[in-house]
């Protein structure tokens, strides 16, 4: 069994980076919701920063590793001008035309606002450290922006699986 | 007794031997991340209304237009937060605040790089 060059780097846009970004999601939302001074000791809160700051930085390079990949590494591969690329593909096809016009086309532009406001999460972690324990607003604001960033990916990384399954970039 | 009442005190940051920083650095972080979703809306829209825009995001012909939207935009990112960071850094911003802008800045962008809408910018014929 072998992979070819592009099955590799399709496996590690959607994969590799797709499993930390989950990972660092769940670590990071648990570490974020849980972080109030009336649950935690001293020691606790110390514990909890150090783990949730990896989560979130992890979250924020995986973001960033996929989008990166999937524009400079994949994209062109599936916009190439042959009439076996992935788009000539779907486009040819009036029953698959709008995966590309409307699924790719909306999902090469959103994932980009993920890894933004992954690194915004990221910096408000590392910037107050155990400090956050004391700005609620802080907190929430990050909560909310971790859960938009995620669910932004998850709108990408969701019509990126879709309109792989139905054109594979192969 | 005294055990139980510890246990019902809130962490203070004595407890944890640091001192407090300001929230205006975490404002403009915040305030950036908006701006640059919203910003590349604007790109998005831009590229689709403008023959000659759409020619200067393409910094990459194999990627195409959208390689010069997305480093555009992390540009206009970059640069908003270095600015609001040098503005805010020893200030005292509503996070609360800052969160709603950048939300609705957000929702700008994200709406604006949905295909039907950002395709109703694009020259008549």
């Amino acid at each position: 069994m072998t992979l070819s060059n592009r099955e590799t780097w399709t496996l590690v846009h959607g994969m590799i980076f797709g499993v930390i970004f989950l990972l660092g999601f769940a670590g990071g939302l648990e570490g974020l919701y849980s972080l109030r001074p009336q649950l935690l000791t001293a020691a606790g809160v110390r514990d909890r920063v150090r783990r949730l700051r990896i989560g979130v930085v992890a979250m924020a390079v995986a973001a960033w590793g996929t989008v990166i990949t999937g524009t400079w590494v994949i994209y062109p591969w599936y916009r190439e001008k042959g009439p076996e690329s992935a788009k000539s593909v779907l486009v040819a096809d009036p029953a698959t035309s709008q995966w590309h016009s409307f699924g790719m086309e909306w999902k090469e532009h959103i994932a980009w606002i993920s890894p933004i406001l992954a690194t915004v999460v990221a910096f408000i972690v590392v910037y107050y450290g155990v400090r956050l324990i004391k700005h609620e607003r802080a907190r929430r604001a990050a909560l909310v922006l971790f859960i938009l960033a995620f669910g932004l990916a998850a709108v990408a990384g969701g019509l990126g699986a879709l309109i792989t399954k139905t054109s594979p970039v192969l | 007794m005294t055990t139980n009442s510890m246990k019902e005190e809130s962490v203070s940051l004595e407890d944890l031997a640091v001192q407090d920083k300001p929230d205006g650095p975490v404002a403009a972080a915040i305030l950036a991340g908006g701006f640059g979703a919203f910003m590349l809306g604007l790109f998005t829209i831009l590229a689709e209304a403008s023959a000659g825009f759409k020619a200067l995001t393409t910094l990459n012909e194999g990627v195409g237009g959208l390689s010069g939207k997305a480093v555009f935009t992390v540009i206009v990112w970059l640069a908003a937060w270095a600015g609001l960071h040098f503005a805010l850094r020893t200030k005292h911003f509503d996070v609360s605040r800052a969160l709603v802008i950048a939300l609705v800045l957000v929702a700008i962008g994200v709406v604006t790089t949905i295909p039907p809408v950002f395709v109703m910018f694009a020259p008549a014929g």
